[in-house]
């Protein structure tokens, strides 16, 4: 591992204002930052650890709404009563990621920062435009078999690995932000990015911007009667999802008045189903219609050699998490 | 035990440091006999058993050995099994390589160093971890409970009885991580935590005993290569059941 200078911040002023120096990262749980500097793909000149400043906290709000601080490790927040009654689509999503373990010790903030398990990503010896733009993609004709399938680009085609982000977009969190020119807010479909002509960029944040908090507003506790995370991976548990599928339905009557579908494993972001959202709207449940839905999701998919069943396997989801949603209730 | 034979007379085969394959080449302070002896608290057989794994031990002493000038060392305080530690530390040091390389306390192992196998579970601060991607200087002040710590003076910890009782390893090697993360687990079952595999996340009330089915995704942190998995579980199953069942889910302190 490159040395580095470590810098323990005990305020947001203070660590924003030493992780906008070049060459700065954040360390949260180090979960991910700490496995990527031992592989060589992550070499900072300084980490600012902020295990210290006051962001831990997971707090109802006036409005009804709840915040997840960014320093809040993923365990407790599974484990916190309200989001457990209220948001229950993120506990699921947070507990079928990981460990135990590892829950213990990643941050909500450090969990929306993850990065893709491209294994040429983590392989320095290999191209790769996200490491190092403008190698090239060594998975467009290599090894892609947990690769994405929408939103992909003849730079990157890489997936995002995370499961709680699935959850958060289906859920419309809004994220806080505090950066050297300030705070600002952002819908969470604003911070993961497609990979574009940048892959080197996950997300829409400025250097140094810190991640403060991700609220979830009152309105989504809506579909906590019906809602489901289903997880499809090579293992029962401990692995990253092949695909995945965060699903939420508020019913009214017989028919579905909004429906919220996110999916994992197949783009370089939560990729939000909302063509399949919108034939749900208004609609009675039902298989034939879970189909459409499911074929409206992956209609602009386009596999590679290794990951064509990805488009299949993520149709048969969506329609086993829709009819799993419509089977729960309170 | 028999079976242990061709594994030792491997390692009294293994050519000096010097041309091993297996290790790098000679970098500071360490030898091949510190190496074997250093691993001797598991067993050889549990360190040679793979050539990855022996590059993994291998390379933790490389980065070891190639540590940064004293400059940038930072002043580390914490208390380990009870007793209070201070040094400092380059910044690059894992929690896992201060405890078993600075601290004499190799009982907790490194089998992936990625946060992969769970054999570097440890609790911090009564939470289980993986101390390979802990950086020390992160848990300043923290209080460290390993494999060592678990026991009362002669008299074994309720787990460490049970995975003897269930024979709850093979060749030993996850056993320390094995154990350390039961007790973190079932910690967090009396807190009412639920798991992947509960039924309804929204039901915060008092919790069942835990299942088979609970057990195995709770420890799925932790990989066995030998299979023990069926005597972990009745391990595990035995002390969870033995212990007070939390009267209704305690908030977490978030
Ligand atoms: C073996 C293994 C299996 C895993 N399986 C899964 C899985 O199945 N599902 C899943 O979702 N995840 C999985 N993970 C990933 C894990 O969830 C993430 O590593 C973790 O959530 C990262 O959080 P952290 O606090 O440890 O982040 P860190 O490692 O500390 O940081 C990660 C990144 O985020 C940045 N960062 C941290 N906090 C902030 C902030 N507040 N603002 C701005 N930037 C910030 C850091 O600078 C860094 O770039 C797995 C990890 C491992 C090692
Ligand atoms: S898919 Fe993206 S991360 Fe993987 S090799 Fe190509 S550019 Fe790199
Ligand atoms: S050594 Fe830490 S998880 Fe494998
Ligand atoms: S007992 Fe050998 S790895 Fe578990």
């Amino acid at each position: 591992m490159k040395p580095f200078a470590f810098t323990r911040a005990t305020d947001a002023d203070t660590a924003v204002q030493a992780a906008t120096q070049p060459g700065a990262r954040f360390l949260a749980g180090g979960t991910n930052i700490v496995d990527l500097m031992k592989e060589g793909v992550e070499a900072p000149d300084r980490l600012v650890d902020i295990n210290r400043l006051p962001l831990a906290a997971i707090e109802a709000q006036p409005g009804g709404g709840l915040r997840l601080g960014a320093l809040a490790r993923n365990s407790d927040t599974a484990n916190h009563p309200v989001l457990r009654t209220r948001y229950p689509l993120v506990a699921q999503a947070i507990l079928a990621g990981a460990s135990g373990q590892l829950r213990n010790a990643a941050t909500n903030g450090g969990n929306l920062r993850q990065r893709t398990r491209c294994p040429y990503f983590y392989d320095v010896t290999q191209p790769c435009n996200k490491r190092a733009p403008g190698t090239g993609c060594s998975a467009l004709q290599g090894f892609n078999r947990n690769h994405a399938v929408l939103g992909t680009s003849a730079k990157c085609i890489a997936s995002y690995p995370g499961d709680m982000a699935q959850a958060l977009h289906a859920l419309d969190a809004v994220v806080q932000l505090q950066g050297p020119s300030g705070r600002r807010t952002i819908p969470i479909a604003q911070f993961h990015r497609l990979p574009g002509e940048t892959p080197e960029l996950d997300a829409n944040l400025a250097p140094g911007e810190l991640i403060t908090a991700i609220d979830l507003p009152a309105e989504s506790a809506r579909f906590a009667q019906r809602s489901h995370y289903l997880k499809v991976r090579d293992r029962a548990s401990y692995a990253f999802a092949l695909v995945s599928v965060a699903a939420a339905l508020d019913m009214e009557g017989s028919r579905i008045r909004q429906a919220r579908i996110c999916l994992g494993g197949v783009a370089h972001m939560p990729w939000r189903a909302r063509e399949a959202e919108a034939l749900l709207q208004g609609a009675e449940p039902g298989l034939p219609l879970f189909r459409q839905a499911a074929d409206a999701a992956l209609a602009g998919a386009t596999g590679f050699e290794h990951n064509r069943f990805k488009i299949e396997l993520a149709k048969r989801s969506i329609v086993r998490a829709l009819e799993t949603t419509t089977r729960s209730t309170a | 035990m028999t079976s242990l034979l061709p594994d030792e007379r491997q390692a009294d085969d293994l050519p000096d440091d010097a041309n091993s394959p297996l290790l790098p080449a000679p970098a500071g302070q360490l030898t091949r006999r510190a190496f074997l002896a250093e691993s001797g608290t598991t067993g050889i057989a549990g360190i040679l058993a793979s050539a990855p794994m022996a590059a993994s031990v291998a390379s933790a002493a490389q980065a070891n050995a190639d540590a940064a000038p004293p400059s940038s060392s930072m002043a580390l305080a914490l208390r380990v099994n009870g007793k209070p530690h201070a040094q400092q530390v380059d910044p690059r040091t894992t929690l896992l390589d201060l405890l078993r390389e600075q601290m004499a306390l190799p009982g907790t192992k490194k089998g992936c160093d990625h946060g992969q196998c769970g054999a570097c579970t440890v609790l911090a601060n009564g939470r289980r971890i993986n101390s390979c991607l802990a950086l020390a200087l992160s848990h300043d002040g923290a209080e460290i409970t390993t494999i060592e710590g678990l026991a009362r003076g002669s008299e074994l910890h309720p787990m460490q009885a049970a995975f003897i009782k269930h024979d709850g390893f093979q060749c030993g090697y996850c056993t320390s991580g094995q154990i350390c993360s039961a007790v973190g687990m079932l910690r967090e079952a009396e807190q009412g935590a639920p798991s992947h595999v509960t039924a309804d996340v929204r039901r915060t009330g008092p919790m069942a005993p835990l299942s088979d089915a609970e057990i195995r995704e709770r420890m799925s942190g932790n990989i066995c290569r030998c299979g023990a998995y069926p005597g972990i579980v009745a391990a595990v199953r035995e002390v969870s059941l033995a212990m007070p069942r939390a009267a209704s889910s305690r908030r977490s302190r978030a």
